[in-house]
């Protein structure tokens, strides 16, 4: 269960591109995020075209897909080491993927393997009819987005909102900001007018005190190009790297409180 | 099911990130209020009349129609609009309603640079700030576009990602409207994208085939037995198509690039070559692997090397009222040739995708049939690279 993740205070949530720089690394570092107090982590299916992500994201995309990856290879990547990874796993891919699979295939599929639930940034509320109804079908939670610009809009999709909703901190596509200037807290305000469902917020977060800030007006933090890097830069060397990174994320995110009301 | 917003039959949508949503919501309602205001369409017209000297002419082609023996050949010419192509028609409508939304910035993708150069010149006209993403290979093919741009005061800005064409444009402006929204229209040039820009485009657009049928009326008293247009995304032929979706006796028939052919890998015939997906916010027709990853396509044309197609194109074909044929760049490149020596008409290497067509029907065709053709726009932007395709060492700098 996805909640699961979010039951013993607040959750760091690492995301990781499957397959860059190959499936073993991927292996190694889910591996060592989880060992390193991560508390959901989302893996990432390559995309030739990820039009949500920066440029640190989009490169990943490009090493895996050059190096062959696929989305069954995937899949039998996550039945490998499903068994070792005790926390909630989601997948985070662009509906193309899933759509040619075959939405029911897909998620038929990746259910059996374990993964709890998918985020699809090009999916938004109006369209998520086809792959929530065979998300519900198959057990598994197609989670939704909220962004700055949602206003109004806010209330309908934290009241349908299933797993936890990934609230975006900011304008713009994925990768690291000096600073994250939104005033998240009437975001989350309406959101919990709304919903129990717990939320976590992600886009450029990429140090422990961003972590911290975003983990206490929020139940979690997400962090992805800040990790991408880590593995860009190291390669198949990266996974101790990560798992120093995620300790130090983890740390932080976890020592967090609710500020005093 | 209830019938969803924008869509044409199974296709289209709005498959984009929640951020962007409100803005195509924005953006349909001001669409809306202001599609039927008689001051916004006074003003558009005038621009179209004045500015990018419309109607265009529907020209007889007499040499070429004797010298095929067939059909009588007849040329829309948008090559003849200001700044060179169809582009203008959106994009003034566009910058207007942008305008009128309060916005104060336009971003626009380019493939051949057509709509880079047109979105410019609106942006020019109207004192808005521009910036056009252009495919660095694009950039490279399309110099004296690029040039264009800067000229009329529009940034341009190279996209290395992917494979530096015009998807890679489309994927990152999109990516600059979720960094700026409030100033910022992203202009898109063609029939595709999330609703309502395929509808938007193709209103716009559409004033190509309203005047088709008015002056082949006035000069054949007659409808024409096919439209002919080449297809990318799908704005030149949605417009030269629109008005004659009823007409049912009118073939409609637009042409995709085939590259080296539909049988290799280096083609961007999305219809002939392509599956059902989901990518840049629609559903359509797409060229893709068998994981979904969408393929890198090639075409000589840097306008119609686009590995999708506009939702109401893919409705079109699913449905039989259009046909959707390849046309290589082989035959591209002659019927470009050919048309500058037949009739002294140099065609933008798109448009002469269509021209090829009707090069190979209008002989099989009676002599009192009537072909259309629209030339979306005119060639001299691709002289270097075709004399290059033939082998002359023409540089541009």
């Amino acid at each position: 269960m996805i909640k699961s993740a979010f039951e013993k205070g607040k959750a760091f949530i690492p995301f990781i591109t499957c397959g860059d720089p190959d499936t073993e690394t991927t292996e190694k570092i889910l591996k060592e995020a989880y060992l390193n107090g991560a508390d959901l982590i989302e893996l990432g299916i390559p995309f030739s075209d990820p039009t949500a992500e920066g440029p640190v994201i989009q490169s990943a995309n490009t090493r895996a897909l050059k190096n062959g990856v696929t989305t069954d290879g995937i899949f039998a990547m996550v039945e490998r080491i499903r068994g070792d990874i005790k926390i909630p796993l989601v997948f985070m891919t662009y509906a193309n993927v899933v759509y040619s699979y075959g939405a029911d295939r897909f998620t038929r599929r990746y259910a059996e393997t374990g993964i709890e639930g998918i985020i699809l940034p090009d999916v938004p509320f109006e369209e998520k009819g086809e792959f929530s109804s065979v998300c519900e079908k198959n057990g598994v939670d197609l989670i939704s987005l909220i962004a700055p610009t949602s206003k109004k809009r806010i209330s309908m999709i934290a009241g349908e909102a299933k797993g936890f909703i990934y609230v975006v901190s900011s304008l713009g596509v994925t990768g690291e900001r000096k600073s994250i200037d939104t005033d998240l807290k009437p975001i989350i305000d309406t959101i919990r007018e709304n919903t129990d469902v717990p939320c976590a917020v992600g886009f450029g977060i990429s140090n422990p005190e961003q972590a911290a800030g975003m983990a206490a007006i929020s139940d979690g933090a997400i962090v992805g190009s800040a990790i991408i890097k880590i593995i860009e830069k190291y390669g198949k060397d990266s996974p101790a790297h990560v798992g120093e990174f995620v300790k130090k994320m983890a740390d932080a995110v976890h020592g967090t409180k609710d500020p005093a009301a | 099911m209830a019938e969803k917003k924008g869509r044409y039959g199974n296709h289209g949508g709005q498959y984009i990130p929640e951020t962007l949503m409100n803005a195509v919501i924005e953006l349909e309602e001001a669409y809306m209020r202001f599609k039927d205001d008689p001051g916004f369409k006074e003003e558009l017209f005038v621009l179209l009349k004045e500015y990018a000297g419309r109607p265009s002419g529907l020209y007889f082609a007499k040499k070429m129609t004797e010298d095929l023996k067939g059909a009588k050949i007849y040329l829309k010419r948008e090559d003849l609009n200001h700044t060179g192509s169809h582009k203008i028609n959106n994009v003034l409508g566009q910058a207007l309603l942008a305008k009128k939304m309060g916005k104060t910035r336009l971003i626009a993708e380019t493939g051949a640079g057509q709509h880079g150069v047109a979105t410019a010149t609106a942006a020019a006209l109207m004192g808005m700030e521009c910036v056009v993403f252009m495919g660095v290979e694009d950039t490279e093919r399309q110099k004296l576009n690029v040039y264009r741009m800067r000229l009329l005061g529009a940034e341009v800005i190279p996209v290395k990602t992917g494979t530096g064409t015009l998807k890679d444009a489309v994927s990152e402006a999109m990516r600059e409207w979720t960094r700026r929204i409030d100033d910022t229209h992203y202009c898109l040039g063609s029939v595709m994208g999330p609703h309502p820009f395929p509808m938007i485009v193709r209103d716009f657009q559409a004033v190509i085939s309203r005047e088709i049928k008015e002056e082949i009326l006035k000069k054949e008293g007659r409808l024409p037995d096919a439209v002919i247009a080449c297809v990318g995304g799908g704005s030149n032929a949605m417009g030269s198509f629109y008005d004659f979706i009823g007409d049912e006796t009118v073939k409609l028939i637009g042409c995709e690039a085939a590259g080296r052919g539909i049988e290799g890998f280096e083609t961007a015939a999305t219809i002939n070559t392509g599956r059902m997906g989901i990518f840049h916010g629609m559903k359509s027709y797409f060229c893709q692997d068998e994981f979904g990853q969408i393929a890198p396509v090639y075409s000589i044309s840097a306008g119609l090397d686009y590995p999708g197609i506009g939702p109401e194109h893919a409705y079109l074909h699913d449905i039989g009222r259009a046909e959707y044929v390849p046309v290589t760049d082989d035959e591209a490149v002659n019927a470009f040739e050919y048309l500058s020596r037949t009739e002294g008409i140099i065609p933008a290497i798109e448009s002469a995708h269509a021209v090829a067509h009707a090069m190979k029907i209008a002989p099989e065709m009676d002599k009192d049939s009537i072909i259309v053709i629209t030339v979306s726009g005119r060639g001299d932007k691709d002289c270097a690279a075709i004399a290059r395709y033939r082998g002359e060492d023409l540089r541009e700098e």
